[in-house]
């Protein structure tokens, strides 16, 4: 069948210098001294450490666990014991330290009990917590939980599932090697993913410079009897961007408002569609991941690495050459220097590039802008790159909202095409990020003038109560003082027994209405807010526990105390 | 650590390899000048260049601004190079050197330098000197030019005075004249007829000038350093008006061909509504800008009162420019059916 292509606007075709890492096969790289692993390596929330320090751990026994439904977890990537859990450098461009399992490896890479499941035998709804519990994010680069992506929009069919095989970054070669050499695993990883969201059609996008590649997925999907198309497509920078991939593939154009199911496609990179298959049929969670080590070195391979691999062991594999002056973590167009050679491969390391001034001269004096529009052509999102650039530098981030600077992708399309060596990403970066910090300021802002308020609120409340509930005791009082012994129920008793809906002030009957609803809100809260005791380190919680057992006999006490004093009002609440 | 930045890989490009490329497009037009007028034309050339980037370097020094980064920009050459080549050849050299100092410190450096002018400088020197001195910016010297370079040189220098002989209107202008002067009496076509003024298709010997800009504009073009929507839509404005008057009335009207190889047609098309400084940014805008300009220049050259409209349209239309940017912000991914 004939797959008629669509073609995205604007791109560039920057040399690809894969070919120096594709000669040899993956290999796999030596267990180092040490292995730092952090434990957040994906979008979402930061898991929780489950081991600390002196614990031995084994192949794959969960470190680090989702700590809510956005989040994945992570595995000791061979056993040992642990060293530490403390604050390391991070593989990010801010050098910023980041919450680290230290693990010395005993050698013997002893794995934990593995247990091979058949998904087709599971509900759908646990296949994604395996996946989740497998540590299974999106390996092109974006570390997105993967299990989240795996329903389908509720209103929308899906259509297409699409695979993303592109690889469209300079450089880059580990989703082509993983492809030659596990195509098998792909395809069955690609099949898990197509049983859970039930799309018409599985798409595997391949750029035409990897025809190896191609073939071996070809010739899988044949071996497996699947009816996945394997389609070329024209090798063009950002080629292997999501939404890209998808134009190219479906002609669909996601705008940045909308999550892909929402137009009934769904896309994964194809190192995700393996783990996945690993971690379901195989009881293997993401330990190691391929990353290509190239550019100024002797030796540029594809490696399998255990996550959690320090720089400096994993680069010693390729022999920098003697004027590498730096290292980029992803490819040339998108990726970044990292920090320094403590910094460990994360599930996000798809590709390490020594830098030398001879690759990666430094950029030229930047210019003015010229409005030539160079920008506007390359931008893979039809944007007015100088325009927001324009606004950006000028502070104006409202008018850089205008010009829609949050479709951005960031692929750097538009700095790699200007005449005038304007770093323009940079400028967008920077207006994202001010806009985003405003936002909070104004979202901090805007909860602290509700409480304020709420609690302005609550003291009028509450001082009229207080002068009501004396009203009436004084009434009571005077009531109790006239010889009218027939009449044995106070008005006191009235209004807080069960019969205060017949009172007949209502303004008292709606007090107490508001009252018990907010009693009710603050339970719903309490129930649904962590506590401030999560993410706190093996020996805080120790700690904490011993207190709590301490407080345990007196808090009892206090409880059937408080019991007996809001009893109405519990009984009230708890018929809701 | 050094803070670098994606992306680590930039394209082989820069301002002063896009301003080299529009000064190589000029070399055929000034290569048929050349052919036309004698060395005379380099002359004029060497004058705007001497004065703009010298003005160019006083302001830089004067806005602390890198002299030899800006300097190697290229930019002052090509205002420079437009200026020559807009002012009527054999111009006292007093009158390119106004031209070039209003156009690099007011038009350029006031507004703010490179990328910042929202006139284009060369129209704006052209428009400053055909108001201060129209009679010297209105005469254009015969192709079959009497004398030799000590005698154009002595006229541009000022020392020998300006002989009827060597200056006279130029075909729009002699068309102009003509057609008032006669009173309804002469039909275009004979005016046209009179081989001492007009060639083939347009002024004698000027259209050949004309088709070598069309020659280096669509090799800008396919360089891809201009595209082609302002010079196709600045020719459209011309030829869509004038072919339309000259279809209604043929005796009174020249042809659309006259006029696109006419005056500044031709050098305006590639060279001046293609600034993208001073122009139209969205595809569409410069579509609107383009045939604005163009059909303005036809407006004024053939009913006002000026020889060539070129500068003055392309002026007003870029007074327009953030307007109609502003509305022709072309549709982004992912929103082109909202």
């Amino acid at each position: 069948m004939l797959q008629q292509l669509f073609s995205f606007k604007g791109g560039v075709k920057p040399d690809t210098n894969k070919a120096p890492s594709v000669q040899a096969p993956i290999g796999t790289a030596p267990l180092p001294r040490l292995l730092v692993v952090p434990l957040h390596q994906s979008i979402g929330g930061m898991p929780n450490p489950l081991v600390e320090a002196g614990d031995r751990v084994l192949k794959g026994q969960l470190i680090g666990s989702a700590d809510q439904w956005l989040s994945s977890a992570v595995h000791a990537p061979t056993s040992g014991t642990v060293r530490a859990i403390e604050e390391r450098v991070a593989a990010h461009p801010s050098g910023l330290p980041t919450l680290s399992v230290v693990i010395e490896p005993d050698g013997q890479d002893q794995w934990i009990e593995r247990q091979p499941l058949d998904y087709q035998a599971l509900e759908p709804e646990r296949v994604r917590e395996v996946l989740r519990d497998a540590g299974v994010v999106g390996l092109g680069g974006a570390v997105f939980p993967s299990h989240a992506k795996l329903s389908a929009a509720k209103a929308v069919a899906m259509e297409e599932l699409v695979i993303n095989g592109a690889e469209c970054e300079p450089y880059m070669t580990c989703d082509d090697l993983l492809m030659r050499e596990r195509a098998d695993d792909i395809v069955r990883g690609s099949g898990i993913f197509r049983d859970l969201l039930q799309p018409k059609r599985v798409l595997i996008g391949i750029e035409d410079n990897k025809p190896e590649a191609a073939a071996a997925m070809k010739a899988a999907v044949e071996r497996l009897g699947e009816n996945f198309e394997v389609i070329t497509v024209p090798t063009r920078y950002p080629a292997g961007g999501a939404k890209q991939l998808i134009r190219v593939l479906t002609g669909k154009e996601v705008p940045a408002s909308k999550r892909s199911p929402e137009m009934g496609v769904q896309c994964f990179n194809v190192a995700t569609a393996y783990t996945a298959w690993r971690a379901i049929a195989h009881g293997e969670p993401v330990l190691s991941r391929i990353v290509t080590l190239t550019g100024n070195v002797e030796q540029a391979r594809n490696w399998d690495v255990l996550l959690g691999t320090p720089l400096r062991d994993f680069v010693a594999l390729g022999q920098a050459r003697p004027d590498t002056n730096g290292y980029l973590m992803g490819g040339p167009m998108m990726g970044f220097e990292m920090p320094g050679l403590d910094a460990p491969i994360i599930k996000a390391t798809n590709c390490i590039i020594a830098s030398s001034a001879r690759l990666f001269p430094p950029p030229a004096p930047e210019m003015p802008c010229i409005r030539c529009g160079a920008c506007a052509e390359a931008c893979p999102h039809e944007l007015q790159p100088f325009e927001m650039y324009w606004f950006a530098r000028a502070r104006n981030f409202g008018k850089t909202q205008e010009y829609n600077i949050f479709d951005c992708i960031e692929c750097g399309c538009c700095s790699y095409v200007c005449p005038s060596h304007i770093p323009l990403v940079q400028y967008f970066r920077f207006a994202k990020s001010e806009i985003w910090s405003r936002e909070r300021e104004k979202a901090m802002a805007d909860a602290a003038k509700a409480r304020f308020e709420l609690r302005n609120e609550r003291e009028e409340r509450e001082k009229a109560e207080k002068a009501e509930r004396l009203a009436k005791a004084a009434a009571a009082k005077a009531a109790a003082k006239k010889p009218e012994p027939a009449d044995n129920a106070t008005p006191a008793s009235a209004t807080s027994g069960v019969d205060a809906p017949v009172d007949a002030d209502p303004a008292a009957a709606k007090k107490a209405a508001i009252a018990a609803a907010m009693e009710r809100a603050r339970q719903q809260r309490e129930s649904v807010q962590p506590k401030n005791t999560d993410g706190l380190s093996i020996a805080q919680r120790k700690e904490i526990a011993e207190i709590e057992a301490r407080r345990a006999p007196l808090q009892a006490r206090q409880t059937a105390l408080d019991t007996e004093n809001t009893e109405p009002q519990r009984t009230k609440s708890n018929d809701q | 650590m050094n803070f670098t930045t994606p992306p680590y890989l930039i394209q082989d490009v820069s301002v002063q390899r896009i301003m080299l490329q529009v000064l190589a497009a000029l070399l055929p037009g000034i290569a048929v000048y050349v052919w036309l007028l004698g060395p005379i034309v380099l002359l004029q050339i060497a004058i705007a260049t001497i004065a703009c980037v010298l003005a160019e370097a006083g302001m830089l020094k004067l806005l602390n601004k890198p002299l030899a980064l800006f300097l190697g920009d290229g930019s002052a050459i090509v205002t420079a190079w437009l200026i020559a080549l807009a002012f009527p050849p054999l111009s006292p050299w007093w009158l390119i050197v106004v031209g070039a100092l209003f156009a690099i410190v007011v038009a350029k450096h006031l507004y703010g330098g490179l990328g910042q002018n929202p006139f284009n400088p060369a129209m704006i020197a052209f428009a400053v000197c055909i108001v201060s001195f129209p009679a010297l910016m209105s005469q254009w010297p015969p192709v079959d030019l009497p004398g030799g370079f000590a005698e154009h040189l002595a006229l541009v220098m000022g020392t020998a005075p300006r002989l009827d002989a060597m200056s006279g209107a130029t075909p729009l202008d002699a068309l102009k004249t003509a057609l008032k002067l006669a009173e309804g009496t002469q039909a275009v076509p004979n005016i046209l007829a009179d081989a001492r003024t007009f060639g083939h298709f347009a002024g004698r010997g000027w259209e050949w000038v004309g088709v070598a800009y069309l020659l280096g504009g669509l090799w800008l073009w396919q360089r891809r350093i201009i595209s082609w929507h302002a010079p196709f839509a600045f020719l459209a404005g011309i030829g869509v008006l004038s072919g339309a008057l000259w279809v209604v009335n043929p005796a009174g009207f020249a042809s659309p061909i006259f006029h696109l190889f006419s005056g500044g047609a031709m050098l305006g098309a590639f060279f001046i509504v293609t600034d993208p400084v001073s122009g139209c940014t969205t595809p569409r805008g410069k579509l609107i800008f383009g045939f604005g300009a163009g059909a303005l220049a036809y407006v004024i050259r053939v009913f006002g009162g000026y020889p060539d409209g070129v500068a003055f349209a392309v002026l007003l239309l870029n007074i327009c420019v953030p307007l109609i940017d502003l509305y022709t912000q072309p549709p982004i991914f992912g929103m082109k059916n909202k």
